[in-house]
């Protein structure tokens, strides 16, 4: 321990006994960012926002509902929507952020893969950074559950479902999952149980890794430059801050975001007050009702990719029934993107636009994905369900080409 | 070297003893999660069958499940691997689930089909699965015959013969 | 400028999913139907003179053995229990009913119920009777007396929780308006097949454009349901979606109110951010 003399003031006091003054330069004025991003290098910061948004939202609402199948639609769409003060301004909050989130979840994934930022020492952050969608993905479910709604429910019973595909245990696995033979009060108790502590412990500690995980490889670049970071670092704190190409983490790199993240709010809060269907999905303002299945049922907009690979077989091939197939290909679809640092053999790190093949590759995954998201909303009758069967396959043998195709990019030079 | 190989061996005792308790703990979470005696302990419902009309769907709630309850009209062929039969009727009796992801198909008399609104699966009269992503019919309940009662969670001889099939 | 062009190649491909997913998906699940017809052109006009004292002997005579008239001195005779077991339905109260049906449609509902409310689906065709007799054996100037009459009790204005109340809670509870169906759940699921849904949230599940020609016309939108085509005027469903919005959305205008200072407010942060970021950026650019 220091040798404690009387502190001049709060900050040496604190400086003393948490060594704050190490902690702001390591974690702030002296982290070091690279200075040639745009401002796609924001979305990190407003997704930390828009989980907090929907961390406080969560608190309010919390206060008011209750999670039993008798009471939950009414504490929501009564005591919260119409009875509390501002409580109608929560649960717009936190239904619309649940869905940009995903937005700003894809927009930063796909930054990740067009500057090849998943590669290179990155495989962590990368990692980490699926490893945080899957966990909000099943936050999103969780939480979808809750009101108790018409497509709560049938939701709830299509995707716990699911896993009665698997062999052996198939069946015995939905009933234990469910908490009973049929989607009741057991499943929403325990689903709310994980909604409000389990899922959020879990997605706080993979944000940490998430961060973490930054540090040593640190942040990538427009050009995906190799840069000396201490060299940086040190022309920077000369006082040749124009000649430097990094910029410390404060003030420099968070006064950009939070210009961006400024006028992310105002998007943002146009949605909560104004445009907020495709967030609350009108169906679900009808009552769970077990014995009446909607005329058309389809997850949140982020989930119909997937929910097309899983729809999106519907005959037999070689021998395969079509329902194992879509949950085969549904259950790769989850982890594929796992892989990429794997499945790009390709060592060059720089923007797409500057990798012949892998370009073209990404900007049909892109449309892939797009039109796998359209059709999986669409009724999958006569040509939808043709145009679905073959996004689903241009989808897996994207990913099954990808390697070959960044092979011969290294091969052949790369930039 | 005694000393460390000892020392490594009270290690992995100990080592074995917390992981023996963490595989405990994880049984009794397991445990936990299961549906409670309550739910498990089975429901069984029955229903007079005389009331029905042919070709007139009836649904009814069986653990918390819709159970599809069809009468034959006389030119129904018959499907002695499927068909309830109690005298001279045969009743089509499944759970109204599609097998595909779970939905309620609806009867349509005029096409005498099930038709499946999520994803356009199909079942026949008999509930035999004929278009579309469901992998099988419609699942039989177990069911005992009663005169011309039935009663939903028992398994009668009719039943047990069918599941055998 | 880079940066403008990555925001404008997000914007549209942000935009293609949502349009696919939004305004294509529900224009599929929806597909469009005809506008409201106030006007009922299906049915014929009734022609004729109507007398409001030959119409009050009428009523008197004909209607108020099943149907109070609350403002015209005719209490209900029984309770709702007993009234929807004996008929079917609890017959509604028609002191509102000259303000908020239309005209001619309630001449033709008096004369032929089961073609008025477009149900000789579950009716006629299914051989079972209508709670209410036709009155087509009345001449067209009896039948005219009766609604002349009917207009000339009826109150200029109403509320539109009265609206609400005399055309829809026969059939249908509101919970959070306090308000449950006049008729008990078991005589109405007799009567229709199943129970009508709570109205509490449907405004905002079914949304008012899709009312607008739902209740104009149940069986445009959900073709062979048991639910009446009740006659609403113009100005009456107004009222009626106007309630439903009250009790479903009741946070609108306050919600609408608090928009513009909330996004005035940011409006000015994201300006002082923008200042903020151009003096610290100026130092390293």
């Amino acid at each position: 321990m220091a040798k404690l003399e009387k502190a001049n003031s709060v900050g040496e006091w604190l400086d003393q006994r948490l060594a704050t003054t190490k902690l702001t330069k390591v974690m702030m004025t002296e982290y070091w960012i690279p200075k040639d991003i745009n401002f796609l290098w924001a979305m990190g910061v407003v997704l930390m926002v828009t989980f907090k948004l929907l961390i406080i939202s969560g608190i309010f609402l919390l206060m008011y509902y209750k999670p039993d199948v008798n009471m939950a639609f009414d504490s929501v769409n009564f005591t919260i929507m119409q009875d509390v003060a501002y409580g109608w301004l929560f649960r717009h909050i936190h239904g619309v952020a649940a869905s940009v989130v995903f937005l700003v979840m894809y927009i930063h994934m796909f930054t990740g893969i067009y500057y090849g930022s998943y590669k290179r020492g990155r495989e962590m952050i990368w990692i980490s950074g699926m490893l945080l969608f899957v966990l909000f993905s099943a936050e999103a479910f969780s939480g979808y559950m809750l009101p108790w709604g018409q497509m709560s429910y049938w939701a709830a019973y299509v995707i716990t479902n699911i896993f009665g595909g698997i062999p052996f245990i198939g069946d015995e696995l939905v009933v234990w999952i469910r908490g009973n033979f049929y989607v009741s009060d057991a499943t929403l108790t325990r689903f709310f149980m994980l909604h409000v502590f389990l899922v959020p412990l879990a997605i706080i500690g993979a944000i940490a890794l998430h961060f973490y995980a930054l540090r040593i490889p640190h942040v990538n670049n427009q050009k995906g430059e190799e840069i000396d970071f201490e060299e940086e670092a040190n022309k920077y704190k000369a006082g040749n801050k124009k000649r430097s190409k990094v910029i410390p983490f404060w003030p420099v790199f968070l006064s950009k975001d939070i210009f961006v993240l400024s006028a992310f709010l105002i998007f943002f809060f146009y949605l909560v007050f104004y445009h907020y269907n495709f967030a609350m999905d009108p169906v679900n303002f009808d009552p769970a009702d077990g014995l009446k299945t909607p005329a058309h049922i389809y997850p949140e907009w982020y989930f119909l990719w997937s929910y097309e690979v899983l729809r999106g077989f519907f005959f037999d091939i070689a021998g395969i029934k079509a329902a194992d197939l879509g949950l085969i290909a549904f259950g790769i679809a989850q982890v594929v993107f796992m892989l990429m640092p794997w499945l790009d053999r390709s060592p060059t790190v720089a923007p797409a636009n500057q990798r012949p093949y892998f370009r073209v590759w990404f900007w049909l995954m892109l449309v892939v994905l797009i039109v796998l998201t359209v059709y999986g909303k669409l009724p999958p009758t006569g040509t939808n369900a043709w145009i679905g069967f073959y996004a689903s396959i241009a989808f897996l043998l994207l990913f099954v080409a990808l390697p070959f195709l960044t092979a011969k990019e290294a091969k052949v030079g790369g930039k | 070297m005694a000393d460390k190989s000892r020392r490594a061996f009270m290690g992995n005792v100990l080592a074995g003893v917390a992981g023996v308790g963490a595989v405990a703990s994880l049984y009794a979470m397991k445990k936990t999660w299961d549906p409670l005696p309550s739910v498990v302990s089975a429901g069984f419902t029955t229903v007079d069958m005389t009331q029905l009309e042919a070709g007139k769907l009836e649904v009814i709630k069986w653990r918390g499940k819709p159970v599809f309850l069809l009468k034959h009209s006389a030119d129904v062929k018959k499907d002695p691997a499927r068909d309830v039969v109690i005298g001279n009727e045969s009743y089509t009796v499944v759970i109204g689930l599609c097998t595909h992801l779970g939905c309620i198909p609806s009867w349509q008399n005029d096409k005498q089909i099930f038709h499946c609104a999520c994803h356009g699966g199909t079942y026949d009269v008999h509930a035999k699965n004929t278009f579309g992503p469901p992998p099988r019919p419609l699942d039989i309940p177990p069911f005992a015959i009663k005169g011309t009662s039935l009663t939903l969670g028992e398994e009668g001889p009719e039943y047990k013969k069918m599941a055998q099939a | 400028m880079k940066e403008l062009k990555i925001l404008g190649v997000i914007t549209f491909f942000t935009l293609v999913t949502y349009w696919g997913v939004e305004p294509l998906a529900h224009s599929i699940f929806h597909p469009h139907v005809a506008p409201a017809d106030f006007k009922f052109k299906d049915l014929p006009a009734v022609k004729g003179n109507g007398d409001v004292a030959k119409g009050q002997e009428l009523v008197a005579q004909n209607c108020t053995a099943c149907h109070s008239i609350e403002k015209a001195g005719h209490p209900q005779l029984m309770d709702d229990a007993t009234l929807a077991m004996s008929y079917g339905v609890t017959p509604p109260d028609l002191s509102l009913a000259g303000l908020i049906y239309d005209e001619n449609f309630l001449a033709n509902f008096i004369k032929n119920p089961t073609e008025a409310t477009k149900l000789t689906h579950k009716f006629d065709d299914a051989g079972r009777a209508f709670p209410m007799p036709g009155y087509a054996w009345m001449s067209d100037d009896e039948i005219l007396s009766i609604v002349a009459y009917l207009k000339s009790i009826a109150p200029k204005t109403a509320s539109n929780k009265e609206v609400f109340e005399s055309a829809c809670s026969r059939c249908h509870d509101m919970k959070y308006a306090k308000i449950t169906a006049s008729t008990p759940d078991a005589d109405i699921k007799k009567y229709m097949g199943s129970i009508p849904p709570d109205l509490s949230m449907m405004i905002r599940s079914r949304g008012d454009h899709y009312l607008e020609t739902f209740i104009n016309d149940p069986q445009k939108q959900l073709h062979g349901t048991a639910m009446p085509r009740v006659g609403l005027s113009k100005d009456g469903q107004a009222q009626v979606i106007g309630y439903l919005e009250e009790v479903g959305d009741s946070k609108k205008q306050e919600r609408e109110d608090l928009g513009p200072w909330v996004l005035g407010f940011l409006a000015i942060m994201t300006f002082f951010a923008f200042l903020w970021k151009r003096e610290i950026w100026n130092e390293v650019k």
